[in-house]
């Protein structure tokens, strides 16, 4: 159950991309509303801190926080993972889980980074890990600490050391970029003027595809990140868009005009053999593969509205999926293939809202308050979704639990914010 | 010549933004207008917006191919939901159509657009629709298919800003543009 990673500096962590400009503004994470079950605990300010410029701590904090699986308890206590605290003190104060770390400065000038964890409730000692850290990986060890709690208390993986791609506009200046899951450290993969939407993270995380509208018109390219290497995969006649990884990270399926309207196709990785995958009456678009690969969820408009179908990753018929209301759209689809997020439209108000797919016949769940969602993507454990909405006329991103009770947006202090889609495990 | 030289200056500043690509400096950079709209090489349909005596119209004249086809109509707009050109337009599609006609070499770009409600993905298709409506009624009017490719912005290129259905309307379009 415990993913024991190596705690320890990566290499090569480099964005190379021409024009990459330094991360901007970094976001806040501000959070709202209350969970249903959340898991009290402290996590007490490490000794030395914010040696290294930033508290780990409170990266630490946040992430618990963001996960809407657990509320923070206050406690000022000068502990480190070198203590013996008072589990009947920290029962007082109602917690049920404690951790606490240092920060020290190596001599060849990384860090070494150590915590621990204990159960409160037990009274018992869960573990924790130490690493030395390169400066430049401290806010990546917060995010591992982060990992490492989650799991061991509620038994499921953390997201909180994978990576978001989005797209920002600013005037007529695009930029697509890779920030922490938390929204700092933003580094620029692309900049252009002109604009680009529908980026995909390949599934070993290494390469994003997206739609660029560079050569006048919407072409599908597939960009390293680490190299800064791209290639135009699907440039036909007409648009080429709405890129989507199988798993197997071999083939994508797009959404082509080559042969009229907007239809599905597969396309090897390099652009090699499209095969058509569908053939309807109307729009196809925005497939996303299940993750077993089995299926292609995508949004059709054949019945008249467009509406949410699934279809065998092969190609062939397919069902409806979602059938209330008359505009449905933009499917996410978990890990688990057990739920899907998607954007249904009410009046004049685009909403973001979840499906029980393993229950025939399930009601559709609206959980935000919001006219203008767009766009879900599902974090790798399925339970966050990342979606972008308008506040106070600005386009920003947010995330939300699967019940739209713990949201944290992830302002920016510049730009619009939009096309988010969430990276898998593993850098 | 001061908008001239304001117009290098953007043309070298698309230049230098666009990764790995190059933009050759006689490609017509698409010049923004927030308040006026795009502006397309001697469009005779400007959006309407009334002009202030302080206000500039950008013109770009960097087009090579602006003889015969420069003083055309280029815009063609849709109702709500749909991708039907109007009778209202039929004098730009006969206009479009018998300019291709007289000159196979002639090539155009019919660029569909839409409003900003819905997704990107959706609204990229529907433009696309709107620009093989276009497409279709050019060629039952005599253009060769082969002189036409229909492409689509979506929603990302407006022509117009705001959150009323008088932006909606000026942003549902088909542009004709050279190729």
């Amino acid at each position: 159950m415990l993913d024991r990673r190596q705690f320890c500096a990566a290499s090569g962590l480099a964005f190379a991309a021409p024009f990459s400009a330094p991360a901007l503004a970094q976001f806040r994470v501000e959070i709202s509303g209350v969970g249903a079950t959340q898991l009290p605990i402290a996590i007490t300010r490490f000794r030395n801190d914010d040696i290294g410029g930033t508290s780990l701590s409170a990266i630490v904090r946040a992430d618990l926080e963001r996960s809407g699986a657990f509320r923070m308890v206050e406690g000022n206590a000068a502990l480190d993972d070198t203590s013996t605290p008072s589990m009947a003190e920290w029962r007082a104060r109602a917690a049920d889980a404690l951790a606490a770390g240092s920060v020290a400065r190596l001599a060849d000038g990384r860090y070494d980074v150590r915590f621990k964890l204990w159960d409160v409730v037990k009274g018992s000692d869960l573990g924790g890990q130490s690493a030395a850290v390169d400066p430049s990986e401290l806010r990546l060890a917060a995010h591992r600490i982060a990992d490492f709690i989650y799991e061991k208390l509620t038994g499921e993986k953390g997201v909180f050391s994978t990576r978001i791609a989005y797209v920002t506009r600013a005037g007529s200046r695009y930029t697509l970029r890779v920030a922490d899951a938390d929204g700092e450290n933003g580094q620029v993969a692309l900049t252009s003027g002109q604009p680009i939407i529908s980026p995909a993270w390949s599934p070993n995380g290494k390469e994003l595809a997206y739609v660029s509208f560079e050569r006048q018109k919407a072409v599908v390219f597939v960009h390293n990140v680490a190299s800064g290497e791209r290639r135009a995969i699907a440039d036909f006649r007409g648009s080429n868009s709405a890129p989507a990884w199988a798993p197997d990270g071999q083939r994508l399926a797009v959404t082509l005009s080559r042969d009229g309207g907007s239809q599905l196709f597969s396309i090897g990785k390099n652009g090699e053999s499209p095969r058509r995958l569908a053939t309807s009456s109307g729009i196809d678009t925005e497939a996303q593969f299940s993750a077993d690969g089995r299926f292609l969820y995508f949004t059709s408009d054949r019945g008249g509205g467009p509406q949410i179908y699934r279809m065998p990753a092969a190609g062939g018929s397919a069902d409806r999926v979602t059938f209330s209301g008359g505009y449905n759209i933009s499917p996410s689809v978990s890990p688990d293939g057990r739920t899907l997020a998607y954007v249904t439209r009410a009046g004049n108000a685009f909403r973001l809202s979840v499906l029980d797919l393993s229950i025939p016949g399930a009601q559709p769940a609206t959980i935000t308050d919001s006219g203008e969602d767009e766009h879900p993507s599902f974090a790798p454990n399925g339970r966050l979704v990342v979606y972008a909405t308008k506040v106070q006329g600005r386009s920003v991103l947010m995330t939300t639990t699967l019940d739209g009770k713990i949201k944290a947006r992830l302002p920016s202090q510049t730009a619009d914010l939009r096309e988010p889609v969430w990276g898998p495990y593993g850098r | 010549m001061k908008t001239f030289s304001r117009h290098l200056l953007t043309v070298l500043a698309a230049a230098s933004l666009a990764a790995c690509s190059s933009v050759k400096l006689d490609d017509p950079a698409p010049v923004e207008s927030r308040t006026g709209g795009t502006v397309v090489p001697g469009s005779g349909m400007n959006n309407g917006a009334a002009s202030s005596q302080t206000r500039v119209a950008p013109v770009d004249v960097t087009n090579t191919n602006a003889s015969v086809m420069s003083n055309l109509p280029r815009v063609v707009y849709f109702d709500y939901d749909s991708y039907i050109v109007k009778d209202e337009f039929r004098p730009v599609i006969e206009a479009n159509a018998k300019a291709l006609s007289g000159d196979r070499k002639r090539h155009l770009a019919v660029e569909g657009h839409t409003d900003d409600r819905g997704s990107s993905e959706y609204n990229l298709a529907l433009g696309q629709r709107r620009a093989e409506s276009v497409v279709k009624s050019l060629t039952l009017l005599g253009a060769e298919a082969s002189q036409l490719e229909a492409v689509s912005f979506g929603k990302e290129r407006p022509a117009a800003q705001g959150e009323d259905e008088a932006a909606w309307a000026k942003n549902r379009r088909a542009e004709l543009a050279n190729r």
